[in-house]
């Protein structure tokens, strides 16, 4: 087989498709950010050319649509020129809302793998459950997340834990659906020879339904640690603005500041990349030391 | 109930009705069979005619709804729980995520072999099934025929008396399948098992038994019953000696007797 080229099969089509958004957001920059500085020379009752405009577009302190370059200087200030204990740092907000979203992963995957055991194995929990559990996502997490706020503050839990358990609301639903799947994937005839040997059904679900079951876990993993994030972003949002990428997106929708927007917005994206990648990583790892064909 | 001693299987007019969304199906009526230690039996009919069933009643894997059956002296379900047979299915259903060793392990993990012992014992069936050497592939390395060996290996590993085999060559070609043929025997001789074999190939079942049971479908049920006069010793060119021939004409006419070809 041909060598695979990093470069050429990797950089490339990923780099052309950037250069293209680049090139797409900096003239939507200009369109967008263009009245603005029309209306300012209007009311100032000075001409202004295009020419003049342009340069102008790029450096807004509240731009419609802030530059690409605005974004990333922003980002920098806030990340690596601020230190982690102000309450400005980037770094700071993400950890706020990187540690709400592993909590509430962590509960959910559990709590998910759990159902899931139980569906397999008992007839009416199958029954009962699965529709109630199908049910719960079709509540907007949005108008549900203030009320689990509310309430739980109301007893006195505060802080982490209902942000978390926002994120457990979103993420542990496709890890039932994966593992209930992926726990009934193995063949009658794998079921058949673990009755043969006369096997008790926690041999059966370790040795037969557990392994089966793990491509199927690892897939409902990226796309749970993914909503998880977004669960702890939008548990942020009703709390006031204290603290974290969705307080920062917030604040900067009050107060006008776009530039903070973006930057939360690219930091959080770049936080679900990186715990994607991470769980790709395991999911890779795992396979191959199951013996996954290479 | 007339059973003796050295009787493995013994079956007393033994039916199994399905009932299906279509009405009931009859899939085995009448059965009345001894399965002797030592014996190689072979069951050959059409599909349909329950040879399958028959061996998955005798593993405890359907229930028979009328009629008697005895494994060990014992019901099946007992035999199973006392782990007297092996099962080798038509597929190697070998695990995937295990290793060729770790797969013939884990009826030993099951049954609570210690270490030591499973590890003699995965290495004295990899002899006996020629994969030597194999043990740290993963299935999916092996030949569709070396997969078959490490699934009677598997079967072998705790010296279960009764081997149970479901057209375990069915899937293979037919170089493949002769020389496991051979191969099957030779260790059916040094291991002194009793073998229930399951097959739809005339030659096959001829030159590998040592009682030929002829099933039919529709009601699916035995019959014709052939005691073979080959000898034990059976080199492959024994399938073209007249006695050979002469039993298998006699199996073909006991299929064509029981089926009626103007369904």
């Amino acid at each position: 087989m041909e060598k695979s080229n990093f470069f050429k099969d990797r950089v490339m089509p990923v780099g052309v498709i950037l250069l293209a958004l680049l090139v797409i957001w900096y003239v939507a920059v200009i369109f967008l950010n263009v009245p603005f500085e029309r209306d300012t020379a209007a009311r100032a009752g000075t001409a202004i050319t295009f020419s003049e405009i342009l340069p102008k577009t790029m450096f807004q302190q509240r731009p419609v649509l802030p530059a690409p370059h605005q974004v990333i200087a922003e980002i920098w200030n806030t990340t690596v020129l601020m230190p982690i204990t102000s309450k400005r740092s980037l770094v700071y907000h993400a950890w706020i809302t990187l540690s709400a979203t592993l909590l509430g992963f962590g509960i959910g995957t559990v709590l998910g793998i759990l159902l899931a055991v139980g569906i397999v194995h008992n007839r009416a929990m199958d029954r009962s459950l699965m529709p109630w559990v199908i049910a719960s996502q079709t509540i907007p997490i949005l108008a549900i997340a203030p009320m689990i706020i509310v309430v739980l503050n109301a007893v006195g839990i505060s802080g982490l834990l209902p942000k978390a358990l926002i994120s457990t609301y979103l993420s542990f639903f496709p890890i039932v659906v994966g593992m209930v799947k992926g726990l009934r994937s193995p063949e009658q005839i794998q079921l058949d020879l673990m009755h043969t040997y006369y096997a008790s059904p926690s041999q059966t679900f370790w040795k037969l339904r557990w392994p089966s079951s793990m491509p199927y876990l690892f897939t409902s993993l990226k796309v749970a640690i993914a909503i998880s994030l977004v669960g702890a972003i939008v548990g942020e949002l009703p709390t006031g603005a204290v603290s974290g990428l969705g307080a920062r997106l917030l604040a900067g929708s009050y107060y006008g500041q776009t530039v903070q927007i973006w930057s939360a917005l690219f930091m959080a994206a770049a936080l679900a990349a990186t715990l994607v990648i991470i769980v790709g990583f395991a999911h890779t790892a795992v396979l191959k030391r199951m013996g996954t064909r290479a | 109930m007339t059973i003796t001693p050295a009787s493995v299987v013994s079956a007393r007019d033994l039916g199994l009705t399905f009932e299906t969304n279509d009405g009931p199906v009859n899939a085995l009526t009448g059965v009345n069979l001894d399965v002797n230690k030592g014996d190689f039996v072979s069951f050959i009919g059409p599909s349909g005619c329950g040879k399958t069933t028959f061996l998955r009643v005798i593993a405890d894997l359907e229930k028979p709804t009328s009629g008697a059956i005895t494994v060990n002296g014992t019901t099946p379900e007992d035999a199973r729980k006392n782990r007297s047979y092996g099962y080798v299915f038509q597929a190697a259903a070998l695990y995937p995520w295990r290793t060729i060793e770790k797969n013939i392990a884990l009826p030993l993990e099951i049954m609570g072999y210690s270490a030591a012992d499973q590890k003699a014992r995965i290495d004295r069936t990899l002899d006996l099934v020629n994969l030597t050497g194999f043990g740290k592939k993963f299935p999916w390395q092996l030949s569709g025929g070396m997969q078959q060996r490490a699934s009677i290996a598997r079967a072998l590993a705790f010296d279960a008396d009764l081997l149970l085999m479901d057209e375990p060559f069915g899937a293979l070609d037919e170089i493949v399948r002769d020389h496991l043929n051979e191969q099957l025997l030779k260790l059916w001789d040094r291991t002194n098992k009793t073998i229930c074999f399951v097959t739809h190939s005339i030659p096959e079942a001829v030159y590998l038994s040592t009682k030929i049971v002829v099933m039919s479908p529709r009601p699916g049920r035995v019959t014709d019953i052939i005691e073979s006069t080959l000898p034990k010793e059976r080199p492959l060119d024994i399938r073209e000696s007249p006695e050979f021939l002469e039993i298998a004409s006699r199996v073909r006419e006991g299929l064509r007797a029981g089926h009626s070809y103007d369904e």
